[in-house]
């Protein structure tokens, strides 16, 4: 089904995981994750997407250690994720890039926390800065740059740690439809060069077909994995020339299909991250 | 970068001097042209001569100094244990709710009807003068840091989480950067209450300092000696807040520019 043949390892696994809120009245708990379980090969991009409040945000806190599962468990390199760990790296909607850092330092921030020399953060963040035609940029500060280089910046932030594991929580989906397809082949062309593996969130079925070998969709609230999709187009690290391909559109009115697009009630829907 | 940039800031600066200089002519023709006595409004060059006086014969130099004192000890205390509790609280919230009505209850009561008190317990010496200015200090800065730590982002201190920081890490790396803007706007208003803390610690009891300047003259029907140490005082207010400013455009050099008037 997948591209990704069974010889290859598994880098990020998700056994059975369900995940249980207390309720805010305090009695009774709300489940938001239902046995979920998947995993993502060495090299594999895989999407997840789903209704608002299906627990997507949940999964990405339980493998990058920040939450731990009410049953079941995350596993990263066949190890039990207990907690955060240097192999896993998260990018937000948000750029949370620090107002007092210079692009540089902010770049830097992650691996400073994780305590490499000086001389190799440099390296790193300059290398990453340069891939992203920020290098001119490594003096500003945050507020001086354009959403779409801010969020450029993030992404350097987290390739800089070099994890085994990149979880994305909707990581364009703050910027204008012209730089999200920017930054979207510039992910695909690192993801692809780096041989990275990572877990995309979205709500953007496009986003989804164009940047991943695979699509897992989700059900509403208990979240489970209703489909699985593995998409079947070359070019992985070209996701503008993807999506002329006929096959994408079909994916797309799948994944519709799937998520009941056309018959979903408006209803007030939970701010996506509260869940 | 800014709207109307130079010409217009020229334009608010020259504005500015001009209304000086009405100010200064108005204080010193007015009291005459309205037929209000110099023992109530003395004109501007009667406060002159008296400024000259004040420094030659009545120690001026002396009071403003020790003044000066004063307002910068109690202020440097007062920030710093501001800070430092500011920063206790934010870290530990079962420590600001057991503390948080103490803390509202004193923040409430007027510190400067505490002087006569502190007067009380320490003498005719400096130091009651520098409590009221720390107790006066010690909330706007306290309560600027702490309302910084409780509205950091989340996603940021999980940001930092994720990628293995410490407690300390997450303090030194974010929360202590974080606070730092609202810390400077406590400041800047530790700095001017200071100077109000000290001068009533002075009026209330004591034999130097502008405080007691002020009640000095007071007592010998002197206008032009209660107008020096007003105008004294508010200098030495001035250029404690300038201080702050300095220190913080230092500090806060990655914000965005703005004008000195801009966020006064």
């Amino acid at each position: 089904m997948s591209s990704f043949p069974t010889s290859i390892p598994i880098r990020l696994e998700y056994r059975n995981v369900t995940m249980r809120f207390a309720d805010r009245g305090g009695q009774g708990a709300l489940t938001a994750v239902q046995g979920v379980r998947f995993a993502v090969r060495d090299g594999e991009v895989v999407s997840l997407i789903g209704p608002s409040g299906c627990g997507k945000s949940t999964l990405l806190n339980i493998g990058s250690g920040l939450m731990a599962p009410s049953e079941g468990a995350a596993l990263v390199d066949g190890a039990p994720v207990a907690g955060p760990n240097v192999h896993v790296a998260f990018m937000l909607q948000k750029d949370l890039l620090l107002p007092w850092r210079t692009v540089a330092e902010n770049a830097m921030f992650g691996v400073e926390i994780q305590g490499v020399p000086a001389t190799e953060r440099r390296r790193r963040a300059a290398n990453l800065l340069a891939q992203f035609n920020l290098a001119e940029f490594s003096d500003h500060y945050p507020h001086q740059l354009s959403g779409g280089m801010r969020q450029r910046v993030a992404l350097a932030r987290t390739l800089a740690v070099d994890p085994h594991v990149l979880l994305l929580d909707e990581p364009f989906s703050a910027v204008d439809a012209q730089t999200r397809m920017a930054l979207q082949r510039d992910l695909a062309q690192t993801l692809s060069r780096a041989q990275k593996t990572a877990l995309l969130i979205t709500h953007d079925l496009f986003e989804a077909v164009t940047l991943s070998d695979r699509v897992l969709v989700m059900s509403r609230r208990p979240g489970a994995i209703i489909d699985e999709i593995a998409i079947d187009v070359p070019g992985r690290d070209d996701p503008i020339g993807r999506r002329a391909d006929p096959k994408v559109a079909a994916y797309v009115a799948r994944l519709m299909d799937r998520l009941d697009i056309a018959h979903a009630p408006l209803e007030r829907q939970p701010a996506e991250g509260d869940a | 970068m800014k709207p109307g940039g130079d010409s217009s800031m020229r334009r608010g600066a020259g504005a500015s001097l001009a209304l000086l200089v009405f100010f200064l002519a108005a204080w010193e023709w007015g009291p005459e042209a309205l037929g209000i006595p110099s023992f109530i409004v003395p004109p501007l060059s009667t406060v002159g001569a008296e400024f000259v006086h004040a420094f030659k014969f009545d120690h001026l130099l002396l009071h403003t100094g020790v003044t000066i004192g004063e307002v910068l000890a109690g202020f440097v205390l007062g920030s710093l244990l501001g800070a430092f509790v500011g920063y206790l609280l934010g870290m530990s919230p079962a420590a600001e709710l057991a503390l948080s009505p103490y803390i509202l209850a004193l923040q409430i009561a007027p510190k400067v009807a505490f002087a006569p008190l502190f007067i009380l317990w320490m003498g005719f010496t400096v130091y009651p003068k520098i409590l009221v200015a720390i107790l006066i200090v010690f909330f706007p800065v306290m309560v600027n840091v702490l309302t910084a730590l409780r509205t950091i982002d989340p996603d940021l201190i999980n940001l930092a989480r994720a990628f293995t920081a410490t407690r300390a890490q997450i303090f030194w790396k974010i929360e202590f950067p974080t606070s730092m803007p609202p810390m400077f706007a406590g400041l800047r208003i530790g700095a001017t209450l200071a100077v109000v803390g000290v001068v009533v610690g002075e009026l209330v009891g004591g034999n130097v300092g502008l405080g007691y300047l002020l009640t000095f003259g007071e007592g010998q029907a002197n206008t032009p000696l209660v107008f020096v140490s007003i105008v004294m005082l508010t200098l030495v207010g001035g250029i404690a807040y300038l201080g702050v400013i300095l220190v913080e455009r230092r500090v806060l050099h990655y914000l965005p520019a703005r004008g000195i008037g801009g966020n006064l």
